[in-house]
């Protein structure tokens, strides 16, 4: 930061402008590697017989650096962020708070990295070799010391509700990411380990990590995300505080019930994914408790989405909120899990989500966001409108594709002829596959291309905001020479 | 209580919210470590079929997880008619209880492997990781070839006792091989042996010639022993219908 523009800035962005910029070089490999394997699955020539990037190692890759690379980094910016401007206070520690910064993006590097290399703990989403879990469990411990002291020297009686947020998913990641990576070593200097559970309490231990990674990293975070930037962006007051109440205890209480959905019809016993389906059908009223908060707290502020493409990606992004969080209660019957299980629907469930809502909340929050961390305007308001449609096609393309792949090969898979025979080969129904995985990969490369040209409108912001800066700073040292 | 105590203090929020989040995990996993029920007793003439993997097949296991088969490929049959059909009996919690981590799967891009065991001779195998499209035509796997490069097995008995430590019986006083011949019965036992775990390896390569060159002990040796193994350890018609129906 240079001195001359402000003696000591109130609050510290340096962090936040830091995250912000690495969310966005996440977000641009992690959907490239997504692009890439979608690819690989419908032109399979294209794993190259190289080791490093066939479809089985390059997926974790993908994965980890779009939900902890991108995802995790905007939940840092927006978190600093929010936790300080709700507070009115500075981030308690710039050096701890340096440190979340090199811890995480180290461990989504080395993460990266490791899978390419072929070392992971074959976990869904906790493909992490056991020394960058421990690098990741210290660096969380700091960022919630950071968050609970800043809480501490907050100059507000009240705890902002977008905070309640953040705590609870800060609180649950640590939880989750402690019990589900618990595993012995094959020796101190091996990269390998074999996890503490096995069989089918193992299964049930990574999907109540693997759908609360869903619940608190991808949801709960991102509530508190949207109920700071939204009410500022529209200038209005949330709509309703006692629903935000309501929500919020019913939505953390309900969410670790229902990872057993994962598991409907294995070797999990009855009992468990039955309390399982029937709380992820009860989790609907909270998420669209939140979705309905968002959404009238916007009301009234409509005749802004002509103008206002922040607000576009901030409609959207509650739009699909609602959508994937009706098709999730849906899937988790076990009837209707019967069909979709093991298919691409569930793809496209968890894009429609991390797409639709997760990704174009962040872009929303983090248009309002640059401008006032870098103190101008952003370079090109006609590129957010261009990434807005990009993006809006690219998800509504990826999501039809594979709803049709899902369901046409459920459907194929159980049929069967007039002798009661099956009546298609498993690698028939690959085959169906091939035209909707052109067209995701399509969808995917729009919403990349968008994501890109972000990459590209926010470096021309900084760069402009630094020219400027110069100049002003000319017209000083001007000013005060002719003095 | 009104709820501004809790907006108005950090500590309580932090205290609520712990509580309130911790009550499905408990609620969910702890009981299945508990009741009995959960796994299925797996019993032929008192000897129990469903063993830990031999050394040579958990290797190829390490294999199979540092590829990320498990991203295109279940071991979880589910109770269909069509499941039936196209890949036998449904899956038994106990057909996995030995494995650390699971890898039941969450996708089938391919199709599921929990029975591919015996279905299709070695050499089809080996053929078909180095280049599935010379066999199946429409596949969409990747090429393996690297496979057929030589397999590393000198941690193999510092693998076994980290299981171990797992609980996975592998075996390394005389009393654990003593117990496990009575477990599993001698020739399985002397599988389990972690003092022999390298030796075992060799010799399961060698007379079992997977990769079908009795030379070279390769990573293909490893992965085709594993797959040829996977679902094969429970003889169904040892069993009454419904027999294991009783644990659901």
């Amino acid at each position: 930061m240079v001195a001359s523009s402000a003696p000591v800035e109130q609050y510290n962005y340096d962090i936040v402008r830091k995250f912000t910029i690495m969310a966005l070089v996440w977000g641009v490999l992690g959907m490239l590697a997504g692009v890439y394997i979608a690819s690989e699955l419908a032109f399979p020539f294209l794993n190259f017989d190289i080791a490093q990037i066939t479809f089985g190692r390059l997926r974790p890759v993908h994965t980890t650096l779009v939900i902890f690379g991108f995802g995790g980094s905007a939940l840092f910016a927006t978190s600093y962020y929010v936790v300080q401007r709700t507070c009115q206070t500075r981030l308690f520690s710039d050096g701890a708070a340096n440190f979340t910064f090199w811890g995480w993006n180290l461990s989504v590097g080395l993460a990266a990295i490791s899978y390419m290399m072929g070392y992971t703990q074959a976990r869904e989403y906790a493909e992490m070799v056991w020394p960058i879990d421990l690098l990741i469990a210290v660096t969380w411990v700091v960022y919630l010391v950071i968050y609970v002291m800043t809480l501490r020297r907050r100059s507000q009686p009240h705890i902002y509700v977008a905070n309640w947020f953040f705590i609870a998913f800060i609180l649950a990641t640590a939880l989750l990411h402690i019990f589900n990576n618990m595993a012995v070593p094959v020796h101190m200097f091996s990269l390998s380990s074999y996890s503490l559970h096995a069989g089918v309490q193992d299964a049930m231990t990574q999907w109540w990590y693997g759908h609360n990674a869903v619940g608190f990293f991808l949801t709960a975070a991102f509530l508190g995300m949207m109920y700071y930037f939204i009410p500022k962006q529209v200038g209005r007051p949330v709509y309703s505080y006692r629903l935000s109440i309501i929500h919020f205890w019913a939505l953390i209480f309900l969410y670790m019930w229902v990872g057993g959905h994962h598991l409907h019809w294995t070797a999990l016993p009855d009992w468990t994914s039955t309390l399982a389906a029937g709380f992820s059908i009860l989790l609907l009223m909270p998420s669209w408790g939140g979705m309905i908060n968002g959404i009238m707290t916007l009301s009234g502020a409509w005749d802004k989405l002509r103008t206002d493409p922040i607000i576009r990606f901030m409609v959207v992004s509650l739009s699909f909120y609602g959508m994937s969080t009706f098709e999730g209660p849906l899937m988790s019957l076990k009837s209707v899990n019967a069909l979709s299980h093991y298919t691409d629907w569930t793809i496209g469930h968890v894009h429609s989500g991390a797409l639709g809502w997760v990704a174009m909340i962040s872009f929303g929050s983090f248009y309002h966001l640059i401008p006032r961390l870098w103190e101008t305007k952003m370079y090109s308001e006609k590129l957010i409108f261009t990434h807005f449609w990009l993006a809006t096609i690219g998800i509504v393309l990826y999501i039809s594709a594979l709803w049709v792949a899902g369901i046409g090969q459920g459907l194929l898979l159980r049929a069967f002829d007039e002798y009661g025979n099956l009546a298609y080969t498993f690698i028939e129904t690959v085959s169906f596959l091939h035209q909707p995985y052109v067209i995701r990969a399509i969808g995917g490369g729009l919403f990349l291309l968008g994501t890109i040209l972000m990459g590209y409108n926010t470096l021309m912001t900084i760069r402009k905001a630094k020219k400027e800066r110069t100049e002003i700073e000319a017209k000083i040292a001007a000013k005060l020479a002719n003095a | 209580m009104k709820h501004e105590s809790i907006e108005t203090n950090a500590g309580l929020l932090i205290v609520l919210t712990l509580i309130v989040i911790s009550i499905g995990g408990l609620v969910e996993i702890v009981p299945l470590y508990f009741i009995d029920s959960t796994i299925e007793e797996v019993k032929v003439d008192n000897k129990e079929t469903i063993r830990p993997y031999s050394a040579l097949e958990l290797r190829g296991r390490d294999i199979y997880q540092r590829e990320g088969c498990y991203t295109c490929h279940s071991q979880m049959i589910r109770p269909f008619r069509d499941e039936a059909l196209r890949y036998g009996h449904y899956s038994l919690a106990a057909e996995s209880k030995f494995d650390h981590p699971f890898q039941w799967g969450s996708k089938r891009t391919g199709p599921d492997l929990a029975r591919v065991g015996k279905k299709y001779s070695n050499e089809w195998h080996v053929q078909h990781l180095i280049a599935p499209r010379s066999v199946v035509k429409e596949s969409i796997m990747p090429n393996y070839p690297w496979l057929m490069e030589p397999l590393k097995y000198k941690d193999i008995a510092d693998r076994m006792r980290a299981l171990k430590m797992v609980g996975v019986p592998y075996s390394e006083t005389t009393a654990e091989y003593e117990a496990n011949v009575k477990r599993f019965g001698e020739e399985i036992a002397k599988k389990l042996n972690i003092l022999h775990a390298e030796k075992n390896l060799i010799a399961q390569a060698k007379t079992g010639n997977y990769d079908g060159n009795a030379d070279d002990i390769t990573e293909m040796d490893a992965m085709v022993a594993y797959l040829q193994m996977l679902g094969t350890m429970v003889d169904f018609s040892k069993f009454d219908e419904g027999h294991f129906a009783d644990f659901r």
